[in-house]
């Protein structure tokens, strides 16, 4: 059994590592509580079917497009949507919310509440410690892993990514500094939503397509940020494989129990907060900013 | 100016055979394949009957009137309950048909007996909907249950069909005792027969190595599936209405896993599963309502044409049509839409409709029986839905095992 959890928990960790990741950089390096950024990867799920399945266009270039296509959407919501009210976090949270509905009923009205799917893009399984693991899932590993390093390198390698930690370390300073905060504010955006949309495109394959799909990981990838520590992307990390651990040994132990497995994992966020506000590699709340 | 005359005219008179129309509410998540099949199955019986003149009500021809309501059940119960009261208070409509998910329809069956409209069932098993018509008959007794049969039935039926795939998998296995993993989603609906299950798999000769109960909206079971091959089970017994239908049929392909599963699978019934599943889910067998067997005289005949005019084929839902054609006939007989000399027609009646010969008992549920009430079961194989159990039916396949 304990091989079945670790490699099940790796795995799974890292489908949710690919979300969390995006997720935390809009939540914790923007400060933007972009809620309908599980929706974004709803979208990006439905772009890349449509373009398979609808216009026969291959994996590769329906991938780019599909992340493309949605990223370009999402500098448009944030200039129409986001931008105007972001001074006020609690009106962006639900200018987010509303967003994400939105998007929830167009799909609902486009393509109906049928469950859609898409091959997956490597065929085949490996067996690992006795354990089948799909090709397509060490490729969403890979792709985590890989988005993981492009993150790190973009915010601490680049001028860019300088700014936008500078910007979000302190906005008054950076703007007398000179930077252009919205702009920062922008790339943050793109850059955040473009990740979502990459984990739209890679996961795809090993779920199911429906208007609903954003909500579930919404309130994982919620857990995850949370639990690792607001804007770390370690942290991110972290509790990704925190999470999936816990939901694995919820499954494995506990069979009958397994619908609870989200629940329990939460209920390890609720006690990781309570013993440490700030989460597992966050920034204690009140030294922030 | 002729032509203007003649548009008044329509106008003024339209009313005047609307009033004369049976107004039936369709009522179901219209967003969704199970709403759509009742909506479907109500437009077949409803062109049927007006091409043919209308329902005979006494010696005057009435047609048929539907009226669509989106219940958006599977999201909302409240929004159901306003679909229902506003077709019966604002549409004026004579009766109702339709609902799919219970916790909703045990609702609307509260508005429709308070305004005394015959509700008729298209979608809803939870048993309790029946046990309401017998504990109080007075008030619930406008409710029939169409399809599909109450739980405690479902059961009776899985146990059939188990015992004949059970008996194949102890051939292809030359083991005596197969291992059954159970998986049900944690829902209201499959607590009995999970219970059943327990109770009546080793009398039957089967070990239960386990019971999984992933969420109804869970997209993944990988690692219960890991579990399920961790402990060698033979057939994965499966209690599934949710997306998590998809998942499991898909990824227990892509383990090329040896297991069969069966039970009942929603997402299975439909055409679109193969796709949703990516091809992956050969040998997933659920039990079912329609395939192009002869299960009753009409069968056949009705899906054939559902399949020419929709592009698939119809689910269990689409008996809409027959809750249609069994409130003509009664309509008909009786010479009256009065609701009370209708439900003792029903009451008494045996109606052969598309997917059931249709008798029902005190609970207003349909009498259960092989190859009347019991319906289907049916394996996709290399992508097609294949029907193969009740055997004595004419039209059904053998039942596949993957290879060993």
């Amino acid at each position: 059994m304990l091989q079945d959890i670790l490699v099940t928990g790796l795995v799974n960790g890292g489908v949710y590592a690919l979300l969390a990741i995006g997720f935390s950089l809009i939540f914790g390096v923007a400060r933007i509580v972009n809620i309908a950024h599980t929706a974004f990867y709803m979208l990006a799920a439905y772009c890349f079917y449509t373009l398979l399945t609808r216009f026969g266009i291959g994996f590769s270039l329906a991938g780019v497009i599909s992340v493309l296509a949605v990223t370009l959407l999402s500098l448009l919501c944030y200039r129409l949507v986001i931008e105007p009210v972001r001074e006020h976090e609690s009106a962006v949270l639900i200018s987010t919310i509303a967003l994400g509905l939105i998007f929830q009923e167009l799909m609902l009205a486009s393509y109906g509440g049928n469950f859609l799917g898409v091959p997956s893009t490597i065929e085949g399984v490996v067996r690992v410690l006795g354990v089948s693991i799909p090709y397509q899932r060490l490729l969403i590993l890979a792709v985590a892993a890989v988005m993981l390093a492009a993150t790190w390198f973009f915010l601490y390698r680049t001028r860019v990514g300088l700014a936008i930690r500078a910007t979000a370390n302190d906005l008054e300073v950076a703007n007398l500094m000179g930077m252009n905060v919205h702009r920062m504010a922008m790339v943050t955006v793109a850059f955040s939503v473009g990740l979502a949309a990459i984990a739209g495109v890679v996961a795809t394959p090993v779920t199911s397509i429906h208007p609903f799909m954003w909500l579930d990981p919404l309130v994982t990838m919620l857990a995850i940020v949370v639990l690792g520590g607001l804007g770390s992307l370690k942290g991110s990390i972290i509790g990704a494989l925190v999470i999936a651990y816990v939901e694995a040994i919820t499954v494995f132990t506990l069979p009958e129990g397994a619908h609870l497995k989200g629940a329990v994992a939460l209920g390890i966020m609720v006690a990781v907060l309570l013993a440490r506000p700030e989460g597992l590699f966050g920034v204690a709340f009140e030294e922030e900013r | 100016m002729s032509r203007i005359i003649l548009g008044i005219a329509l106008a003024l008179a339209a009313p005047l055979v609307l009033a004369q129309s049976i107004k039936i509410a369709i009522l179901g998540p219209m967003a969704f394949v199970q709403g759509e099949n009742h909506w479907s199955g109500a437009e077949m019986a409803r062109d049927e009957i007006n091409k043919a003149g209308g329902i005979n009500v006494g010696g005057k021809k009435r047609m048929i009137e539907l009226v669509r309501a989106d219940t958006n059940e599977i999201q909302s119960v409240p929004d159901a309950t306003n679909a229902i009261e506003r077709v019966i208070t604002r549409d004026k409509v004579d009766f109702l048909i339709g609902g799919f998910r219970s916790e909703a329809v045990l609702a609307m069956q509260e508005v429709a007996m308070d305004y005394k409209k015959i509700f008729l069932g298209a979608g809803a098993a939870d048993a309790k909907l029946g046990e309401n018509v017998e504990k109080n008959y007075d008030r619930y007794k406008y409710w029939f249950r169409v399809t599909p049969t109450k739980a405690p039935d479902l059961f009776r039926t899985l146990m059939a069909v188990l015992g004949d795939i059970g008996n194949q998998v102890r051939t292809a296995t030359k083991t005596e005792t197969p291992k059954v993993a159970i998986v049900a989603e944690k829902a209201a609906w499959t607590e009995a027969i999970v219970k059943g299950l327990q109770a009546t798999l080793p009398k039957m000769k089967m070990d239960v190595v386990g019971t999984w109960q992933p969420s109804a909206v869970a997209t993944d079971v990988t690692a219960e599936l890991s579990a399920i091959e961790r402990a060698n089970a033979d057939i994965v017994f499966t209690l599934l209405s949710g997306p998590v239908g998809i998942s499991l049929g898909r990824q227990m392909g892509e383990r090329n896993m040896k297991a069969v599963a069966f039970g009942i699978n929603v997402e299975g019934q439909k055409d679109e599963f193969w796709q949703a599943s990516a091809g992956k889910a050969n040998y997933v067998a659920t039990l079912d309502t329609y395939a192009e067997v002869e299960y009753t005289p009409k069968t056949v005949a009705f899906v054939q044409a559902f399949k020419k005019r929709y592009g698939k084929a119809p689910t269990y839902n689409a008996a809409s049509y027959d809750a249609i054609m069994l409130l003509k006939d009664a309509i008909e007989k009786e010479g009256t839409i009065n609701a009370d000399k209708i439900v003792a027609h029903i009451e008494k009646v045996e109606h052969v409709g598309t997917g059931a010969v249709a008798t029902f008992d005190k609970r207003h549920d349909l009498v259960w029986a092989i190859g009347k009430t019991s319906g289907i079961a049916v394996q996709w194989q290399d992508g097609k839905k294949v029907p193969f159990w009740p055997p004595q039916v004419k039209g059904m396949q053998p039942y596949k095992m993957p290879a060993r």
